[in-house]
């Protein structure tokens, strides 16, 4: 693949990077990075991802746009309330950047359905907002393999953790299970402040960028917690845990597992 | 002094800053560690800029030469990958 005119102009404050150069864009350009979620984090994530030239974007979201989801959903606009936010998304970033192909698929994801959705991407972003997605998430991407760059917000609190199976700590490493239905508040109860997806997309972002071009360290064995209200980061270690149940060196979890209907639907 | 051979010859005359260096970049990156590229340019930053961001990234800047009243001639050899 040979960088054209247009691109080395669009790309030019990448290529005079050390870091990334021709080399690196033509990294991302061929790279795949599969969204699970097109709301408050997905749009931020995948805009810079985007932007960025990340060649092929798929997108995993049922939900369409609620007037509500504008506070902090950048992807959407009020025209385009009632909209799949998969097809807005693959609108909004393919309208940034030609270059990128977005694969909007209009789909919750189940235990039967998820390895197959991520099995052709190189990384995996959860930008979903519930418990049940998110242990799904992990263990898919630890069974199959796969790099995940995991985000979470509520209120004015958002973390990140990148999770590389085999190599790091997971999120059963953590907490073994989901904490119990009903103890946990969703977004909608508690609210969030809305340019606080915007800073843990781009963490998000940041992370997936930097694993495609194999640059700096990610955040591997660590969860970084950012308090909006304070403006504080901190890094907390997390170490691969033996005892694990899905990375672990004796797993007792093999193979997918709904938790979906413990859960009412907190959909943001 | 003598005559260095260029393995690889760019004219990026006409073009300005950030492209100057961002079409050298991508010629050195696709040479071999010990090449030499020879590149002619007539944006006056450039002729700074270029020897700087090379050596920056690690490269031997090995002539830098006003050639007529509007060009520069800049040699570089690859140093790394
Ligand atoms: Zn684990």
């Amino acid at each position: 693949m040979e960088l054209n005119d247009e691109q080395i102009h669009r790309y030019s404050r990448h290529i005079i990077l050390p870091e990334v150069g021709g080399k690196g864009q033509k990294k991302l350009l061929s790279a795949r990075v599969i969204l699970v979620g097109a709301g408050g984090l997905g749009c931020p994530v995948g805009y810079y991802l985007a932007a960025a030239g990340v060649g092929t974007i798929g997108i995993i979201d049922n939900d369409t746009i609620e007037l509500s989801n504008l506070q902090r959903q950048i992807a959407h606009n009020t025209e385009r309330v009632g909209m799949h936010k998969t097809d807005s998304a693959k609108k909004t970033f393919e309208a940034l950047n030609p270059d990128v192909n977005v694969i909007a698929i209009k789909e919750r994801i189940t235990k039967d359905n998820i390895l197959d959705f991520i099995k052709d991407y190189d990384i995996v972003v959860d930008g979903s907002d519930n418990f049940p997605t998110r242990y799904l998430v992990n263990d898919a991407c630890v069974l199959s393999g796969k790099p995940l760059v995991s985000g979470a917000i509520l209120r004015f609190e958002g973390q990140v953790t990148t999770i590389l199976p085999k190599e790091g700590h997971c999120y059963r490493c953590l907490f073994e299970e989901p904490p119990p239905p009903g103890l946990v508040p969703s977004c909608q109860e508690a609210g969030v402040l809305g340019a606080l997806p915007g800073v843990i997309g781009g963490l998000q972002a940041m992370e997936v960028l930097k694993l495609i071009l194999g640059k700096g360290e990610p955040l591997k064995n660590r969860l970084l917690i950012y308090d909006a209200l304070k403006t504080s980061f901190r890094k907390v270690k997390i170490p691969k845990n033996p005892a694990c149940p899905v990375c672990g060196e004796n797993p007792t979890i093999t193979e997918l597992h709904d938790y979906e209907a413990e859960y009412c639907q907190m959909r943001l | 002094m003598e005559e260095i051979k260029p393995d690889k010859t760019i004219n990026i005359k006409g073009l300005v800053c950030p492209y100057t260096f961002v079409k050298s970049k991508l010629a050195i990156e696709d040479m071999e560690v010990g090449e030499v590229l020879e590149i002619i340019l007539d944006y006056p930053e450039a002729s700074r800029s270029i020897p700087k961001s090379m050596e920056d990234h690690g490269h031997k800047v090995l002539k830098v030469e006003k050639i007529n009243d509007t060009d520069w001639v800049i040699v570089i050899r690859k140093e790394r990958e």
